[in-house]
Order: structure tokens, then C-alpha cells, then sequence
């Protein structure tokens, strides 16, 4: 066991009430998780991802896997992080399988056990993506851009936007850009009922599946 | 023709200054001339996109499209959602399905958005533009108010993810739909209906995470379009063009090819079709130049 997951009581608690039934644990606790038990193993969805080069392990190995019990393998891997939501494996799966949400339902009850590996850049920018638009309602382009540069700190993100900084100013002659959106930019008007309303939908959706930090 | 109304959910990315604010230009100068009224959604918020799902979770995602949803039936009743935003489109309208297809989601929600006083009676149509204008016109409607011709440029009719997939567009297949080019000859282009990365995605979110796995994409698709003698790509959806256009100066300067090939939205090229000013295409927000589109505008 890594060492982050030995400090995450929840999935401890998963461990120990789910035992060797990792199928049952995916399916009370993983969106859309209920379907994972009628893969059929034809493995179109593995051929139909066009990031599947890079996956670890497909879709359809990573069903086989859930009900094999690896658990550990399934939840530690970023194989599932490499979804693009593409939906291309969804519409050519025979047995309709959801498979797409079923790849960010995997990927948040990782996250949501400590498993994630660490570093793994989409989740990084997954949750800066959230975080920028709980923030004020509203995507914030340059602050979610500049958020992503400076993510490994100062020195790399001076780089990464250096690198960037032509279409940068290509986007902000275009008027795609606006470099006073640092100072705030969109935003909706009922902020605080907006996130009265993440905070009530969290509240319900911890209790369901315990809370996660 | 009879004015149409719809509730008008744009997304983040066609606000003011924003990636795709040359996108809502064109929608707003060709609705002008379809005589369709777009009414915002009052304080309309962001959808969360597909890669909000991480520390978004389940609930709070279904919950912040519904408030969109209580919004638009509240304060315009009786009207369908028109998103623009394939993303915006894709997830209010799978909120919508799982929430009206479960009572438990349903009532859960419902206890969120009364922390705002709202309530989500599962009335409201979730719809995209591109359905609204095959559907609620159709080609030989919307080829009437045609002023000028795109005679003589070949588009390569770039249809992406999202707006294709998992719902789409009724009538069309998710591997290889038509309407896309089926607008461009309405309007006199030719299309390049054998372009062969028509429904391939292009990293969508992860063109941020994944930069070198999704340049890859980008560039078949912009060599197909190529090899297929397109002069321009044609596109549905904002995350596409800006991911297309955006990063061919990036593919170039890594892998040493020379690409240049313009990314427009069909919106553009009907605005300029309906004989709207380069502006009112919003053909002056483009980072590669439709040189070709922009010399019709000036006839």
C-alpha cells in the first residue's frame, strides 16, 4: 500500500466492510458503477479510445479486473485518468455501458479513497478546473491557464508560459483574452445560493459514500 | 417567418473576451436573421464540463445544471434551453436524463437547490443550436435569408465529440453524421464529405493535462484536412476550434510542419453567407485568418 492510502480512514473502512467483494464496492460506490457486471469482454471500447495507446490498462481489462477483486491495481492506476469524454466507446459499446462515466466514477472514488497517484495531471487540472468555477460560477480562462502553468511552481510555470506567451497575445489581439480577467472577470450574481447549493449537493453525496477530505 | 424564443444558456467560454466570444457574434448576427430571440437565463452558471467530475463529484454537478434548469423554467417558462457549448449542451442535457430518470437523484437535487430557494420541476427542453436550426427551420429555410454564396471553398466539416456523441443530433450516425456538411452546400460550399477525422476528438479538457497525447490528435486531424485539399475546417463546438486552431502554431514549432488552416464555426459561415460584415462573423477573432470568407464579406 502506498503511503497516502495508509492514512485515508475511508478506504480502510472499505477494505474491511467490502472484504474480497470489490464488484459490490464499485457498485455502491462508484457512479454508474452497477453496470460494470454486464461487460461482455469484446473489447470495442479498447479499440474505439483515441488516447487507448496510452492506457495501462482498457476499459474493458479494467471491468474484468473490478470483478477479478484487483482492487488495488484498479484503483491506483491513472488509466482511467486519460478518459477525454469522448464518448466514443460509449456509443459503440453493444451492451451500452455508460463506460465514459463509469471511467469518472473510478477516478473520483480513487481520489475520494487517496489512491490517485501523485501528480497525475489531469486530475491536478480537474480540480482546478472545479475549484475555478465554484469560485465565482464562472470559468475564469486566464486564471484556470495561469493555475495550470504555475502548478509545479514558479520556475516551471514562468517557462510553460513563456513557451505559451505568443498565442497568448495572439488570443488577446483576437479579443479570447482578457488579461484584466486576473483582476476578477465573469461571475454570476446569487454567488452565495450558488454555493449554498454545491455545499447542501456535497453534504448528501458524503453521506452516501463518507467524506472524502 | 415567426419569431422563435429559447432560453439562451451561452457558457463561460462565448462571454465577453473569452475563447469563443467570436462564437456568440456570429450566433447573435445569424439569429438575427433567422429572426430568433435568444433571452439569457438569468445569472446562468458554468455546467462543470466532463472534466469537472473530479472534485465535482455526482450531486453537486446535477445540482448546479439544475439550477440552470429552475432559472430558465422560472423566469422563461414555456421555453426550450438552446446551449451553443457542446460541452454546456452534453452536460445539462445528461443531467437532465439521469435527474428526470430517477426519483432519488431527483428529490436529493431538489434539497440542493433549496439552499437558493429554487426548485427544479423537470418541464424545460435541453436543446443545441444545431438542433434548433435543423429541426425548427431546416435547410431549405435556412437557405432562404442567403445573400452570397460560399462558392468555391472547400471545408472539411469537423463534428468532434460532443455535439456527436452520446446523444447527437436525431437521425444522423454517430460515425460518420452529415449535417455538418450538409449545411455547407446550403449555403454553396463544397463540402469534403470523405474527411476522414470528422468525429475524432481532439484531447478536448486534456489538451491542457495530456498536451503531447492530444497535439497528436490535433495534428491528423488538421493533416487529414489537408490531405483531403480542405481550405478550411468547419466546426460545432468551441472546445474543438480553440483546441484546432489554437495549437497548430505549437505542432508546427515542435514537429516542423507548416499548418495554417483556419477553423470557423458553421454560425460564421452562415453569418457571412446571410451577407453579415466581417465583424458581425466575428471573422476578426480568428488567430489563423479566413482569408477566403473575409474576401466574401467585402463583395
Amino acid at each position: 500500500m502506498s503511503e497516502s492510502n495508509q492514512l485515508n480512514t475511508l478506504n480502510q473502512q472499505a477494505v474491511a466492510r467490502y472484504q474480497n467483494n470489490f464488484l459490490k464496492e464499485v457498485e455502491d460506490h462508484v457512479e454508474e458503477g452497477q453496470w460494470v457486471k454486464m461487460c461482455m469482454q469484446c473489447g470495442v471500447c479498447a479499440g474505439s479510445c483515441p488516447f487507448g495507446a496510452h492506457w495501462e490498462h482498457s476499459p474493458q481489462k479494467l471491468f474484468m479486473m473490478i470483478r477479478a477483486g484487483k482492487r488495488e491495481e484498479v484503483l491506483s492506476t491513472d488509466s482511467m485518468w486519460l478518459c477525454t469524454s469522448c464518448y466514443n466507446c460509449v456509443v459503440r459499446c453493444p451492451r451500452k455501458l455508460p463506460i465514459t462515466h463509469i471511467m469518472h466514477g473510478l477516478a473520483t472514488y480513487a481520489r475520494r479513497l487517496g489512491l490517485v497517484p501523485k501528480g497525475q495531471p489531469t486530475e491536478e487540472f480537474a480540480t482546478l478546473f472545479w475549484n475555478n468555477l465554484a469560485k465565482t460560477g464562472r470559468i475564469n480562462e486566464l486564471k484556470l491557464t495561469l493555475g495550470h502553468y504555475f502548478k509545479d511552481g514558479l520556475i516551471s510555470g514562468i517557462k510553460t508560459a513563456l513557451g505559451m506567451q505568443s498565442i497568448g497575445i495572439k488570443m488577446v489581439l483576437a479579443k479570447r483574452l482578457n488579461p484584466m480577467e486576473i483582476f476578477g472577470g465573469h461571475g454570476i450574481k446569487d454567488l452565495k445560493g450558488f454555493q449554498a447549493i454545491i455545499a447542501k449537493a456535497r453534504e448528501i453525496e458524503d453521506k452516501k459514500h463518507g467524506a472524502a477530505h | 417567418m415567426a419569431k422563435k424564443e429559447y432560453a439562451f444558456y451561452p457558457g463561460c467560454s462565448s462571454q465577453l473576451k473569452a475563447s469563443a466570444s467570436n462564437y456568440l457574434t456570429s450566433v447573435n448576427s445569424m439569429c438575427k436573421t433567422l429572426d430568433v430571440k435568444l433571452t439569457e437565463i438569468p445569472d446562468w452558471n458554468c455546467c462543470s464540463a466532463s472534466v469537472g467530475y473530479c472534485e465535482g463529484g455526482e450531486l453537486p454537478r446535477l445540482a448546479i445544471n439544475a439550477r440552470n434548469f429552475a432559472q430558465a423554467e422560472t423566469h422563461l417558462p414555456g421555453q426550450d434551453i438552446v446551449a451553443t457549448c457542446a460541452a454546456c449542451w452534453l452536460s445539462a442535457r445528461e443531467s437532465k436524463d439521469r435527474l428526470d430518470g430517477s426519483a432519488q437523484l431527483m428529490k436529493e437535487t431538489n434539497e440542493a437547490l433549496a439552499a437558493a430557494g429554487l426548485h427544479y420541476k423537470a418541464e424545460v427542453k435541453v436543446r443545441h443550436m444545431v438542433e434548433v436550426l435543423i429541426e425548427d427551420f431546416g435547410y431549405d429555410e435556412l437557405k432562404k435569408p442567403m445573400k452570397k454564396s460560399l462558392e468555391g471553398i472547400k471545408f472539411a466539416g469537423y463534428v468532434g465529440c460532443q455535439t456527436n456523441r452520446p446523444f447527437g443530433i436525431d437521425g444522423e450516425s454517430f460515425e460518420n453524421p452529415m449535417y455538418l456538411d450538409k449545411m455547407v452546400e446550403t449555403f454553396g460550399g463544397e463540402a469534403l464529405t470523405t474527411y476522414d477525422q470528422k468525429v475524432s476528438c481532439c484531447g478536448g479538457a486534456l489538451a491542457f493535462s495530456e498536451p503531447e497525447k492530444s497535439q497528436k490528435q490535433i495534428r491528423d486531424i488538421v493533416e487529414s484536412a489537408y490531405d483531403h485539399g480542405a481550405e478550411m475546417i468547419v466546426t460545432p463546438c468551441p472546445l474543438c476550434q480553440a483546441n484546432v486552431e489554437v495549437y497548430q502554431s505549437e505542432i508546427n514549432k515542435k514537429q516542423g510542419t507548416k499548418f495554417n488552416m483556419p477553423v470557423l464555426y458553421y454560425s460564421q459561415l452562415m453569418t457571412v453567407a446571410y451577407g453579415g460584415s466581417m465583424k458581425d462573423a466575428g471573422l476578426d477573432g480568428q488567430l489563423i485568418r479566413a482569408h477566403k470568407l473575409e474576401e466574401i464579406t467585402k463583395k
